[in-house]
């Protein structure tokens, strides 16, 4: 292989790039980015950066010289199998001997009356955490529409800010795949906090002139408001792939080593890499959890300098945190697959419970229980292994 | 090789005590302690452990 290129400049790409140089590559390598940004760590978004404790500086992901020819600030738009190249916003394409797609995702946005109004933030990106933290001043009212990860932290970041919060999800509670009781704690925590939660109900419509002044709900009522923030989730970038080809579903269709369906020449790393996993019964799964990206990344830089035949799967169980005023949320593995969670162990601050389908552990989630949560994944990790 | 935590950023996600359990763990309080000395034959590890830190919290020196 004489040319890798990879789409993609965030964590996933950038790993997939390392992995692929420190294996012994020494082609050329081309790093693609629609962001104008060198590759940074997204999770202090809501939370550090946003309340400043952060600067972006320390947001940049360190990496070694990687002898790339980095394409930032121009998003792909096409893909070519049949001529092996792929073509950039600014209309010039980029032959590939092999292609790495790590275009991730983006803000699902809301496509109701008013989703046009200044004030209704998103939150994905450098700027977009920018932009929010410039909005979100001491006494501000913020409406969050979404309870999940994003929508939560942010509940917990703009409260350090003195921001005032609702929180608004069509869901009976927050942090739906934690299950009700687990999420209940959330909520709770929120309320705590001085944070309202209004579960259950949906949003009618944002109401102003030009900008943002109020959430109409579903049940009626209505929440004067200075911000917004649509928390609504992610949608994968593959929109570029249309009429490549590749199979999609949503994300991009691999097996197990991250190698796309049809192509084996082309390889997908993290939020949009739909892949079978041993711990979902071999179902494919769609993962975006930052530690998934740097797995992925990792993977399939190195799986890309090998043929097919030699690829290594991904197994390892997913992991995610999230941080929410001074508790400290893990899980493992895929929460919302178990039969149920079952809290095991609880003294108010700290909580461990264990989720079982059919007899397998498949996911744990703790509260402020960081080393049994470690070790739970690492027999889990074994597990999978064998 | 030194391992350098900056225990300012460390969040104890334990991504190191899976790469090398050896030299990583997480104390009974959820506090990380690791070793600060470590053999050249475990750069590779120390390297996917700097990696593998969400909080960017390790590096290395030497």
């Amino acid at each position: 292989m004489k040319r890798l290129v990879v789409v993609g400049a965030s964590l996933a790409g950038l790993r997939a790039a390392q992995a692929a140089r420190s294996a012994g590559f020494t082609g050329e390598l081309v790093i693609v980015g629609a962001e104008r940004h060198r590759p940074y760590t997204r999770p202090p978004l809501s939370k550090e950066l946003l309340k400043g404790e952060h600067t972006a500086e320390q947001c940049a992901l360190r990496h070694p010289e990687l002898h790339a020819d980095w394409r930032l600030g121009v998003a792909a738009t096409g893909l070519d199998r049949a001529a092996r190249t792929v073509t950039l916003a600014d209309h010039t394409t980029v032959a590939y001997d092999r292609l790495i797609i790590a275009t991730g995702a983006r803000a699902r946005e809301w496509t109701g009356p008013g989703a046009q109004l200044a004030g209704v933030h998103t939150l994905r990106t450098l700027d977009d955490a920018h932009t929010l933290r410039g909005a979100l001043n001491p006494g501000a009212r913020l409406v969050i529409i979404g309870a999940g990860f994003i929508g939560c932290e942010v509940a917990a970041s703009a409260r350090a800010r003195g921001a005032e919060v609702v929180v608004v999800d069509i869901a009976p509670h927050p942090m739906l795949p934690l299950g009700p009781e687990l999420g209940a704690r959330c909520g709770a925590l929120h309320a705590q906090h001085g944070v309202e939660i209004r579960c259950g109900v949906g949003i009618e419509a944002l109401v102003g002139t030009t900008h943002v002044e109020a959430v109409g709900l579903t049940d009626g009522s209505t929440l004067p408001t200075d911000v917004v923030l649509l928390a609504l989730g992610a949608v994968p970038n593959v929109e570029w792939l249309a009429g490549s080809g590749l199979q999609l579903d949503g994300g991009v269709v691999c097996d197990a080593t991250l190698t796309a369906a049809c192509d084996p020449d082309i390889l997908a790393a993290g939020d949009l890499a739909s892949w079978p996993h041993p711990l979902a019964d071999g179902e494919r799964v769609r993962v975006e959890h930052w530690t998934v990206a740097a797995e992925h990344g990792q993977l399939a830089g190195r799986n890309a300098l090998r043929d097919p035949a030699e690829r290594a799967p991904h197994v390892a169980p997913p992991y995610f945190w999230s941080d929410q005023y001074d508790t400290k949320v893990q899980a493992v593995g895929f929460p919302g697959r178990a039969d149920a969670l079952e809290i095991v162990e609880s003294d108010g601050h700290r909580l461990l419970a264990l989720g079982e389908r059919g007899g397998e552990l498949v996911a744990v989630v703790g509260f402020n229980a960081a080393k049994r949560v470690a070790s739970v994944r690492r027999e889990m990790a074994m597990a999978g292994a064998r | 090789m030194k391992v350098h935590v900056d225990m300012n950023l460390c969040q104890s996600h334990g991504e190191c005590v899976l790469v090398a359990p050896d030299v990583f763990d997480l104390g009974d309080d959820d506090v990380l302690v690791w070793k600060e000395d470590v053999p050249e034959d475990r750069r590779a590890d120390m390297e996917a452990a700097v990696n593998a830190c969400p909080m960017m919290a390790i590096s290395i020196e030497g």
